[in-house]
């Protein structure tokens, strides 16, 4: 949906910004764009909706090339987050929400039951924060109300720069589950920037990774993790990139491979871990209890098997081997 | 002077018997500072936006500007009388009328451009990404998140203006400054201290004035 064709931005004479990047944002795909400050990954991203103009080569969405295109329409058909502040002061939470719908001139009652809609989807209370202003509310709201934002008018696509970068670890993580959640449902098209390989391993079904302006690599997660492309990839996902990786795999996978499911263990003095929980997190629970091994149970609580350290360690040997490329959970 | 109590009560009195003339005097104070003002506005805060798009143009526009305010009020009055006397309006209101527009220019072009200058990147990012066109970012996102930079401007133009037009008395363009003007030529000292009474509570009264106008302007999400 989205495709950069060998694009460069050069800044001045001589600054490139930007150097020959190719790849392809397909439908319903999270590309993270990552990499250290001053890669260009911004850039990139901006490039997209016209805030950054091409130097040099094209960017297609849906097929047009963007110089072709009205930029102002293009800008609301394309869903645009950034870190908080984006809020408009002036504006209540319910004008924010609204303002694309407004710029395209829907109507009073259209507005009223999107903004509903939108508010339930973060479950915000519509009539609670209606009226509100964006000062009166927390960072995590606020970029609960920038995300909608972007959603309002239902763009095919969504940019993202650095969308949860100014919330705290916890509340971090708490909305991006709930906007994975949302994803899912949504199935938009999303380009999203981060510095933070743990957050790119999370939310992205691909990663763009870059540096000084050009693409190191361009994968899935779990590629990245563990076949990295070069000295820089390696380093820059660090030592504990076999360790990072094991957040990309849940234990009901690893249950299904081996056909581990057995209804029969009494739940007994072992821990239990859920079946959704990722493999990193399982091990961390053995660790913890102490035991060499952990119940894993299903939402009701009922035990559905026991995983111990060894099963992990032979998946993760096994997906290597294979070197099959994981689809992100 | 003598003594000062009994310089009090002789104040009172001449306000006391003269309070038509000084009301038609403060009259033509207001016409002539708020005609002034209307019009620096007109041309103050649309140049003083005009030119967060033009930075060279600016630091000039900025330089003049800063260049008048320095002039010494009584001398530009005095270089405005030759020059309308050309359209045969050397004395009177409008050589008063454009030394005061002149005046107001620093303030309101000064922190109107200030103020959209310094809107919050983000903020005017966002505005952009939302796909607002140059019209709607202004008037939905940067003029009313500095209405109170802007209007800080305005009143200290006004006030200024209030002060200043005393000198327009000089140059025959009326208001509060006859008192004064009347009142050196003729040594008579009540009638100097109750014009310049009558203007400070003049420029008191337009700065609450203006002030409840700005509390009035300013959107609720950002007081």
């Amino acid at each position: 949906m989205i495709q950069y064709k060998s694009v460069t931005k050069i800044y001045g004479e001589d600054v490139t910004a930007v150097d020959q990047v190719s790849l392809d944002v397909n439908e319903g795909e999270i590309v993270v764009l990552l990499g250290p400050s001053g890669c260009g990954k911004t850039t990139l991203l901006r490039m997209v909706n016209g805030l950054e103009s091409v130097t040099d080569g094209d960017i297609l969405f849906n097929g047009e090339s963007i110089k072709s295109l009205n930029e102002i329409e293009l800008r609301r058909k394309i869903g645009y987050v950034i870190q908080s502040n984006g809020l408009f002061p002036n504006m209540n939470i319910e004008q924010n929400v609204t303002v694309v719908p407004t710029l395209l001139g829907w109507s009073k009652e259209d507005k009223k039951k999107r903004f509903e809609e939108l508010m339930e989807l973060v479950g915000l209370d519509a009539e609670d924060y209606r009226k509100r202003y964006p000062h009166e509310l927390s960072g995590g709201q606020q970029q609960r109300i920038g995300v909608i934002r972007a959603l309002a008018a239902d763009p095919p696509a969504m940019l993202m720069d650095e969308p949860f970068g100014a919330l705290d670890p916890i509340i971090r993580e708490r909305v991006q589950d709930e906007f994975l959640a949302i994803q899912r449902e949504l199935n938009k098209t999303i380009l999203f920037v981060s510095h933070d390989i743990d957050e790119a391993i999370k939310m992205g079904d691909k990663i763009a990774l870059m540096k000084d302006g050009q693409l190191m690599q361009f994968d899935t997660p779990s590629q990245i993790l563990q076949n990295p492309a070069n000295d820089f990839v390696a380093q820059f996902v660090g030592k504990d990139r076999m360790v990072k990786s094991l957040t990309i795999h849940r234990i009901e996978q690893l249950m299904e491979r081996y056909e581990l499911l057995d209804s029969s263990i009494e739940k007994g003095q072992i821990a239990t871990v859920s079946k959704s929980s990722n493999l990193r997190d399982v091990l961390s629970y053995i660790l913890e209890s102490k035991q060499q091994a952990v119940h894993v149970v299903n939402e009701n609580d009922e035990v559905i098997g026991q995983v111990d350290f060894a099963l992990v360690n032979q998946y993760m040997i096994d997906l290597a081997e294979k070197d099959e490329p994981v689809v992100n959970p | 002077m003598g003594n000062s109590e009994s310089t009090f009560w002789r104040v009172i009195d001449y306000f006391q018997n003269n309070i038509d003339w000084i009301l038609e005097l403060t009259v033509e104070h207001v016409v002539l500072v708020g005609s002034a003002i209307i019009v620096a506005i007109l041309i103050g805060v649309p140049l003083g936006i005009y030119l967060t798009t033009n930075e060279q143009l600016a630091s000039t526009v900025l330089n003049i500007a800063g260049v008048i305010m320095t002039i010494p009020s009584i001398a530009l009055f005095g270089i405005m009388v030759p020059i309308f006397a050309v359209i045969n309006q050397g004395i009177g209101f409008v050589p008063a009328f454009v030394a005061l527009i002149l005046y107001s220019q620093l303030p309101i072009i000064r922190n109107t451009y200030t103020a959209i200058h310094n809107v919050n990147p983000q903020i005017r990012d966002a505005a952009y990404g939302v796909g607002m066109n140059t019209w709607q970012r202004l008037f939905k996102v940067e003029i009313p998140n500095t209405i109170p930079v802007i209007m800080a401007g305005i009143r200290t133009a006004v006030v200024l203006n209030i002060g200043i037009g005393v000198i327009a008395a000089f140059i025959g363009a009326g208001g509060l400054g006859i008192l004064i003007s009347q009142g050196i030529t003729r040594g008579y000292h009540e009638m100097i201290i109750s014009g310049a009474i009558a203007i400070s509570i003049l420029g008191i009264t337009a700065d609450l004035f203006l002030r409840f106008l700005q509390r009035l302007l300013t959107p609720k999400g950002i007081s």
